[in-house]
């Protein structure tokens, strides 16, 4: 937190997230990052219910909440308003990855298109957590939820996770990124960048869940950390459309990622489940190989 | 000056002389030619303000939610299946009390798929905490939006209103149109002044979540509000009339009823052919009269009360049915004047464009005073 520790504090403290939550510290870096001259864009969700329960709000920049799957629309017209009065503001939806991935898909797809002069962030926890944990197109291959539950018949969610980040470079997004909240200077960095970026710009933010995903709230960032270590989460910066960097890792077996988690506890108990483990090892490899974030040694490369 | 112009582009003049600053519109399912008036306005620069080319109608409504929160004078044009995709932004924008306007081409809902008139989609949206003018004929309509902005953005009202008028009927139809000029709009309707808006030099939080130890209160202000707005329009009309020529200082229009033993109730452009039979009816010693209802929300409860008086019957001409009930107009006029003596019998008519002439107006009177109502008008035999 070293890098960010200066800079000012828009999300205030005494809001309701749970303890451990990650998309509350999504929050706190996005505004560290944009500073005053902001106006947010909510979505429903875990983050506009637990930041803002009336007459209580956590948000010290101008902030609006609409419905669940409009964010992006509300963004255009506030964009254009702005644009109209001649003002300076910079327009940020903060969303969660139900809201971006499923509901939303809509009216995202036509504010990129129209690449109105937002930053659109995803706080992605991988699954609607708000109303009790069920999958999204954001909930990894296998992972347990409320309406992908493993099961003597299931291993829990059936699909991989949705390219959403491609998907909106390919609507010709000038800059598309995916961070980490275990690694704040660098999502800090993003955000800055996508403010200053004029067009439609995309930032998903990995959010870990502890309530959700399963697992002790002093170990958010820990979890975080492993998603990029195992390679099954890749942070990079897209530059009109082409991968310009991509953070490299000395990756780890994606078994202490999964295991470190309730909601993939049905891969290892009672049983090993082998060859799903392997399946998700496969994904990672695919990863490590389309980002190539492997840290290769001297000798390895000779 | 008088001006011969079709329905849809009178209403784009008329938005223009209003200088909406952002538009938002979705072409299809279905429009009318206004927004493509407006697109050609903002091309060449008559209007100072941002058209957004949206992907549906519920994006439209919601950059215009976000327009407004943001300060700016927020216009988008629907019609039927477009207005019931808008249906949750719509409840949102009233009870976020962030004014626009927004012009509905009244038209059936499908299945079946129609793309004529009657009022379902509209009346549909009753409850959502727009108020909802309807317009008799183009000159109306376009005199409407005028007042639609003003009483919207009055901040004792602070509430998102329809200009509704007939899908092909008027906003396909050339009629004679007395537009104003800028000056005389300008004079009348003042630049946007937001009570609140989103602005990082004041920041505030809008659309937050409410526990049930304050929603309730939420819902009464808005309750409240559109009560103010029935006050509001009144005065609006009045000082429109003033400022214009035309009287729009009432909710409702009286037509011939002193001494109307019945009396019509209707809204739209059915009225105009109401009025025709009307006067055909009294030449022929029928004593008949319209009440015309120019708006719908708020309901105005108290001048139905008052304009009714002295008559023996009403029937109620319904442009919409509430399925499972009856006409929506029907049933509120019914209550409105229960206790009274008076008999309401309600009449669901026009349904997806079917043809209201003068001579189903004089058999509705025929029912009406046999005491023959709370029916559909005019079905096909092969389905009773």
């Amino acid at each position: 937190m070293m890098q960010v520790e200066g800079k000012c504090e828009l999300f205030e403290a005494g809001h309701r997230a749970c303890a451990g939550c990650g998309p509350a510290l999504a929050a706190r870096l996005i505004l560290k990052a944009a500073g005053e001259n902001t106006i947010v864009v909510a979505s429903t969700g875990c983050m506009e219910v637990f930041s803002t329960p009336y007459p209580e709000t956590a948000w010290g920049v101008p902030w609006i909440h609409s419905l669940f799957e409009n964010a992006a629309a509300v963004a255009s017209g506030i964009e254009a308003a702005i644009k109209q009065q001649g003002r300076s503001e910079k327009v940020i939806c903060v969303c969660g990855d139900g809201a971006t991935f499923d509901i939303g898909m809509l009216c995202i797809s036509g504010a990129f298109e129209r690449n109105h002069d937002i930053t659109y962030i995803c706080y992605d926890n991988e699954a609607y957590m708000n109303t009790g944990i069920q999958r999204s197109g954001a909930t990894p291959l296998d992972a347990s939820t409320t309406t992908s539950p493993a099961g003597k018949c299931s291993l829990g969610n059936k699909r991989p996770k949705k390219d959403l980040p491609r998907i909106l470079a390919a609507h010709g997004a000038p800059y598309v990124a995916t961070a980490s909240i275990s690694y704040p200077a660098d999502f800090v960095k993003k955000v800055e960048r996508a403010i200053n970026t004029p067009g439609a710009c995309y930032i998903q933010v990995h959010a870990p869940c502890c309530t959700g995903w399963g697992f002790d709230p002093g170990q958010t960032i820990a979890i975080g950390k492993l998603a990029i270590e195992t390679g099954l989460w890749v942070n990079y910066e897209m530059v009109d459309g082409v991968v310009a960097k991509a953070k490299k890792v000395r990756r780890k077996p994606v078994e202490e990622y999964l295991k470190a988690q309730k909601r993939f506890q049905h891969l290892f108990k009672p049983t090993p489940k082998t060859e799903e483990i392997a399946k998700i090892q496969a994904m990672a490899d695919a990863n490590a190989t389309a980002y190539n974030i492997d840290i290769k040694l001297k000798q390895e490369r000779q | 000056m008088l001006k011969i112009t079709e329905g849809s582009y009178a209403v784009a003049e008329a938005v223009k002389l209003c200088r909406p600053q952002v538009i938002a519109a979705y072409p299809i399912t279905p429009q009318t030619h206004i927004v493509e008036a407006l697109a050609e306005m903002v091309a060449n620069c008559e209007i100072d303000g941002e058209y957004i080319t949206v992907e549906s109608e519920f994006s439209a409504l919601s950059a215009c939610l976000g327009a407004s929160a943001a300060g700016s004078r927020a216009y988008s044009a629907t019609t039927s299946q477009g207005l019931a995709l808008m249906f949750e932004v719509c409840f949102n924008m009233a009870g976020l009390r962030l004014p626009m306007v927004m012009t509905i081409a009244n038209r059936a809902l499908g299945a079946p798929l129609s793309i004529w008139n009657d009022h379902q989609d509209t009346i549909s949206l009753r409850d959502s905490g727009w108020f909802q003018l309807y317009a008799e004929d183009n000159q109306e309509a376009t005199d409407l939006h005028f007042i639609a902005y003003k009483v919207s953005e009055d901040h004792n009202v602070l509430l998102p209103g329809m200009v509704c008028f007939d899908g092909f009927i008027l906003s396909h139809t050339y009629e004679p149109v007395d537009m104003p000029v800028q000056e005389e709009v300008d004079g009348y309707l003042p630049p946007f002044t937001p009570y609140h808006r989103l602005d990082a030099g004041d920041p505030i939080s809008m659309g937050m979540y409410a526990t049930p130890e304050y929603y309730m209160e939420f819902r009464y202000q808005i309750q409240q509000a559109m009560e103010q707005a029935g006050k509001t329009l009144v005065a609006a009309g009045k000082e429109f009339s003033e400022h214009f020529g035309r009287d729009y200082g009432s909710l409702v229009e009286g037509y011939r009823l002193d001494g109307a033993d019945t009396a019509l109730i209707a809204m739209g452009s059915v009225c105009g052919t109401i009025k025709d039979a009307v006067d055909e009816m009294r030449d022929a010693g029928r004593k008949v009269g319209l009440l015309k209802l120019r708006a719908f929300r708020p309901f105005p409860e108290r001048e139905i009360v008052a304009a009714l008086n002295n008559v023996n019957t009403v029937a109620v001409l319904d442009k919409n049915i509430s399925l499972g009930n009856s006409g929506a107009a029907g049933t509120e006029v019914k209550a409105a004047l229960a206790g009274s003596g008076i008999t309401v019998l309600d009449y669901v008519i026009g349904l997806g464009g079917r043809d209201v002439r003068k001579r189903d107006i004089a058999r509705v009177v025929d029912l009406a005073e046999k005491g023959e109502g709370d029916m559909f008008y005019g079905l096909r035999t092969e389905v009773l």
